[in-house]
């Protein structure tokens, strides 16, 4: 289980997050949902131990992170894949993914990561000799979740993976996040996708300008008038 | 040593000014060890890159680390620093007369038909050879070099699947670094040296990877080739002060027809 308690972040002067407080439950999928710049990517860096936040605290399956090393949160079942993928694209589909397990925990696990992502992404199988960087951007996503999959996470963080992807290859990707979670596997998912993200979590925050403005179960925010509005509706900014 | 280079710099994206003078460093050991010693410099260039290792992890652990993030300005004169505190250390250990390592290989020729081979130079392009094949493997073949690799082609997605990164870039610096001692130590008995020769072995190792392509381990080596060659025909026709205006007239005509170097990629 993983518990936010007032986290501030900041870069330099910029104040990015204020008091954020929230809470994602073992098997849990959770959805956290603001507009561009609200700083949904500097909560989950923050989750990775890749920005140490000003204050508050954040707690992983009891234990505070605070002094925890980006490199050893992974170690603890912890797995990101990040905003634009980051993958490394002058190598192959399966040099990816077996990065993914070179940890120590991981590497036990490295022959049924394979088959498991294997199993949730078949295309991946037949071009796991390409290069990543000449897939298509919904097939680089799934070789990103494939690649976090393979450190062997019992919570999945995902910043943005509908983003600039073919809607087909999108329902393919959260059809495959709905099944890692069959298996137990947490999702924390930031999305402006709400429509497709609310359909798949259990429930679901508002993060607006660094701040938690809302939270509830999916299937009620799905509902809200504020939230339809502000998300959804016709009058929406969307980029 | 330009694949020491081409190393650190494709994995870092920095810049490693102190370079050459890391290679006099590695000559001047190979000198130590012969003269105090007696171990001759095709035996001891193991001793030069295992000392060259230590060296290149401190530097960055020490100082390489705090300006990874920091504009290139900053990290041209931290390297430009380092290089000079090196050169006027070896300067200070070692006076500035020209010193030269004596080996049995170096005194031997092979006549071959009309050619006579000098055996030293045919040794160290040999272990040159092996070297850079033996880096190879290491960076395609093994995890370390496959982490190496993913670190230089994406830090940040690196460390989301739990890479310390900082450990990388410590290893890469310090293989880097042995490349060039044991290349200071290969050359020793072909090449005078004193302190300040690092500077041109500095500008011959920025012009060789240029040459080659920023990056590409194979792009070093064929640069180094084309150098050396270009450099050994202007010292014919020419006159030998002149030899550089070959090899940077070949660096002049890359850079006009492949701006990215031979086996350089166009970074998109
Ligand atoms: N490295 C940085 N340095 C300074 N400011 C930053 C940095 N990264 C983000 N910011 C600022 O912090 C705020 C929050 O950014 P963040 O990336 O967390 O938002 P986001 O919700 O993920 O946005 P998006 O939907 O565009 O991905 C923005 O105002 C942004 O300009
Ligand atoms: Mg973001």
């Amino acid at each position: 289980m993983l518990e936010l308690r007032d986290v501030d972040a900041a870069y330099g002067d910029i104040r990015v997050l204020s008091g954020v407080t929230l809470a994602v439950g073992t098997g849990e999928i959770v959805a956290l949902l603001g507009p561009n710049g609200s700083g949904k990517t500097t909560l989950l860096t923050s989750i990775a131990g890749l920005l140490r936040p000003r204050g508050g605290t954040i707690r992983w399956e009891g234990e505070d992170l605070a002094t925890v090393p980006a490199h050893l949160v992974v170690e603890r079942g912890l797995a990101l894949v990040p905003e634009g993928r980051r993958l490394f694209g002058g190598m192959t589909v399966e040099d990816n993914l077996e990065l993914g397990a070179f940890a120590p925990r991981a590497r036990r696990h490295r022959a049924e990561g394979f088959a498991r992502v294997y199993a949730l992404f078949p295309d991946l199988r037949e071009r796991r000799r390409q290069l990543v960087r000449s897939l298509s951007g919904g097939q680089q996503q799934m070789v990103a979740v494939g690649r976090a999959l393979m450190t062997n996470p019992r919570l999945l963080m995902l910043d943005e993976p509908s983003l600039g992807i073919a809607p087909r290859l999108v329902v393919s990707i959260f059809a495959a996040l709905a099944e890692i979670n069959r298996a137990g596997v947490g999702v924390f998912l930031v999305e402006q996708n709400v429509q497709a993200a609310l359909t798949l979590a259990h429930r679901a925050y508002l993060l607006e300008s660094g701040r938690i403005a809302g939270q509830g179960r999916a299937a009620d925010l799905l509902h809200d008038p504020h939230v339809r509005r502000a998300y959804l509706g016709p009058l929406a900014v969307r980029t | 040593m330009a694949v020491g280079l081409t190393l650190i710099f494709g994995v870092m994206r920095v810049v490693n000014f102190a370079h050459g003078d890391m290679m006099v460093w590695g000559m001047y050991l190979a000198f130590v060890l012969s003269t105090r010693a007696g171990i001759d410099p095709y035996v001891s260039f193991v001793v030069c890159a295992a000392a060259l290792f230590v060296l290149g992890v401190a530097v960055q652990r020490g100082l390489v680390d705090r300006i990874l993030a920091a504009p290139h300005e900053m990290q041209i004169l931290l390297m430009l620093g380092v290089a000079l505190v090196l050169e006027n250390t070896a300067l200070l250990a070692f006076g500035p007369e020209p010193a030269r390592v004596r080996s049995p290989l170096a005194r031997l020729t092979w006549d071959v038909g009309p050619l006579y081979v000098d055996v030293a130079r045919l040794v160290t392009f040999g272990l040159a050879i092996v070297l850079t094949l033996a880096l190879s493997l290491f960076l395609f073949h093994t995890e370390r070099g496959r982490l190496i690799r993913a670190a230089a082609d994406n830090p940040y997605g690196a460390m989301v699947i739990g890479t310390d990164v900082r450990r990388v870039y410590a290893t890469a610096f310090g293989i880097g670094a042995a490349c060039v001692g044991a290349a200071g130590a290969l050359v020793s008995p072909i090449l005078p040296f004193q302190p300040p020769t690092g500077l041109s072995l500095s500008v011959t190792s920025f012009n060789i990877v240029i040459i080659g392509g920023m990056g590409s381990l194979l792009g070093a080596f064929i640069g180094g080739l084309l150098v050396s060659v270009a450099e050994s025909l202007g010292a014919v026709f020419l006159r030998p002060s002149l030899k550089e205006l070959f090899s940077f007239s070949l660096l002049i005509l890359i850079l006009l027809l492949r701006p990215a170097g031979l086996f350089g990629r166009r970074a998109s």
